[in-house]
């Protein structure tokens, strides 16, 4: 980061960044002239999230059950979880990146899914644990067994709750893939920080910032979305 | 492991330590940042959060304003604040850092007041309190739990995300990192791993600290009935 002024200096060394017309902070100009950059970012940024949801999905859930179907593991499972979402996001990039390449995508991603984890492992627990005990026994009386039973009972039963969690891990992976940005996998966050570096072009943050947002909120949208077309049933009672 | 390894040995260095721009002055520097950002949080969001649980209403406003901070990433506030009229240096990540610890202390302050039994509060009105004296001399000693809860999660992300301070020129232990990566992975790979230990430490340290704060100021009969509670209000909050 040496190309950034040092943190003594109040002022921006370079001039042009002022206040004047020539900083502004949006412009269609920008907007249209990096179209093709910002929209490979964008690409990278959806990708990445994409990925790190649907791995975080496959690992949590099987972590879920287990801690359901052996109570003696929701503690260590639900702690250890706790300890790797305490670690500051900057801090497990640094202790990856030396194992896993400087400007690796797939720090990025590792760090993401570890944060990911936590969010739904925690609330599929939480759904899975709420199935009521009456509604498990009218499935053991049917004759469904441990995997029928958890397949076909409790794991529909718990899907609002998972999808809650879901929910949850995209928007905040949403934001944090910019923290890549520091070893150059940031997706938007390239461009936030991208237009920081660039002598404070705002155009670039803004731009980067709106579509991170936007697509925090779309994706938010598309899972409530998939939840509804997941659980019939519940449609009724809500709406 | 043997990136490990030389981390420890950086951090072994006493040189690192007290050197100016070494870990206790990056080490003050994010101290000094957390407990700006942290109070400025509490001033904004405490008052905040407790009127409206008083009040009963706002639930609405307090999930929105939890979920909109939730989709901001923090470098987008962290970059675009030192461009507006605040300027560079501390205050401006001070600041940004604020914005994010706010909303946990607002959702954990209006839940821990919203959550006093009804009965509690209307045998206090029928002992003739007013709405002042319900506040101060029931609800605000009930949600003492919740309030100490809120402000562990505001600590911790704030100790955390001010790692983040370093990308804005703020300072703070993230700076030890960043300038590993500046030198590179060959040259700087031990001093990156050292800082991500030690940034890893704090937070664990922060994290241990206030759940004993909460544990210490939780009356002993609350205990339990909180544990179990808690891994609900965690997903909302």
């Amino acid at each position: 980061m040496s190309f950034l002024s040092p943190a003594t200096a109040p002022v921006p060394l370079a001039a042009p960044a002022g206040d004047g017309p020539g900083n502004p902070w949006f412009s269609w100009q920008y907007v249209q002239d990096n179209a093709d950059t910002i929209m490979s970012k964008l690409g990278f940024h959806i990708g990445i999230t994409l990925e790190t949801v649907v791995i975080a999905l496959l690992v949590a859930v099987p972590l879920a059950v287990l801690a359901y179907w052996i109570r003696p593991l929701t503690g260590p499972i639900l702690a250890l979880s706790g300890v790797l979402y305490t670690i500051p996001s900057l801090a497990l990039l640094a202790l990856l990146a030396p194992l896993l390449g400087a400007t690796s995508r797939v720090t990025v991603l590792i760090a993401l899914v570890l944060y990911a984890l936590l969010l739904v492992i925690r609330n599929a627990l939480t759904g899975l644990t709420e199935v009521p005990a009456d509604v498990k026994d009218a499935a053991a009386g049917m004759g469904y067994g441990r995997f029928g039973r958890l397949w076909h009972v409790e794991l529909p039963l718990a899907l609002p709750a998972i999808v809650i969690g879901l929910r949850l891990a995209t928007v905040s992976t949403v934001a944090l893939v910019t923290i890549g940005a520091i070893i150059g996998q940031g997706g938007l966050g390239d461009l936030i920080l991208g237009g920081f570096a660039n002598n404070f072009y705002r155009a670039e943050i803004v731009t980067g910032t709106v579509l991170c947002v936007v697509l925090a909120l779309v994706l938010d949208l598309a899972l409530v979305g998939v939840g509804r077309v997941l659980t019939p049933w519940s449609r009724r009672r809500t709406s | 492991m043997s990136y490990f390894r030389d981390g420890i040995v950086w951090l072994n260095d006493p040189l690192n330590w007290t050197n100016p721009g070494g870990l206790l002055d990056r080490l003050q520097e994010h101290l000094v940042i957390t407990f700006w950002a942290v109070l400025i949080a509490c001033v904004v969001g405490l008052p905040l959060g407790i009127w409206l649980g008083h009040r009963g209403r706002g639930g609405g406003l307090v999930v929105t304003v939890a979920n909109l901070t939730r989709a901001i990433p923090t470098l987008a506030l962290l970059t675009i604040l030192p461009l507006t009229a605040i300027g560079f240096g501390k205050l401006p990540v001070i600041l940004a850092l604020a914005v994010f610890a706010v909303p946990p202390l607002l959702a954990n302050a209006y839940v821990g007041l919203r959550s006093v039994d009804p009965e509690t509060k209307e045998a206090a009105i029928g002992m003739g309190l007013s709405g002042g004296q319900l506040l101060r001399s029931v609800e605000l000693p009930l949600s003492v739990p919740y309030l100490a809860a809120g402000l562990r999660t505001a600590v911790v992300q704030v100790v955390a995300t001010a790692t983040l301070a370093t990308l804005v020129n703020g300072g703070g232990l993230g700076t030890i990192i960043s300038a590993g990566f500046g030198l590179g992975i060959s040259r700087g790979g031990a001093q990156i791993v050292a800082g991500g230990i030690a940034v890893v430490l704090l937070a664990l340290l922060a994290e241990g600290l206030f759940a004993g704060i909460e544990r210490l100021v939780t009356p002993r009969p609350l205990r339990s009935a909180r544990r179990r509670r808690r891994g609900r209000a965690a997903t909302t909050a």
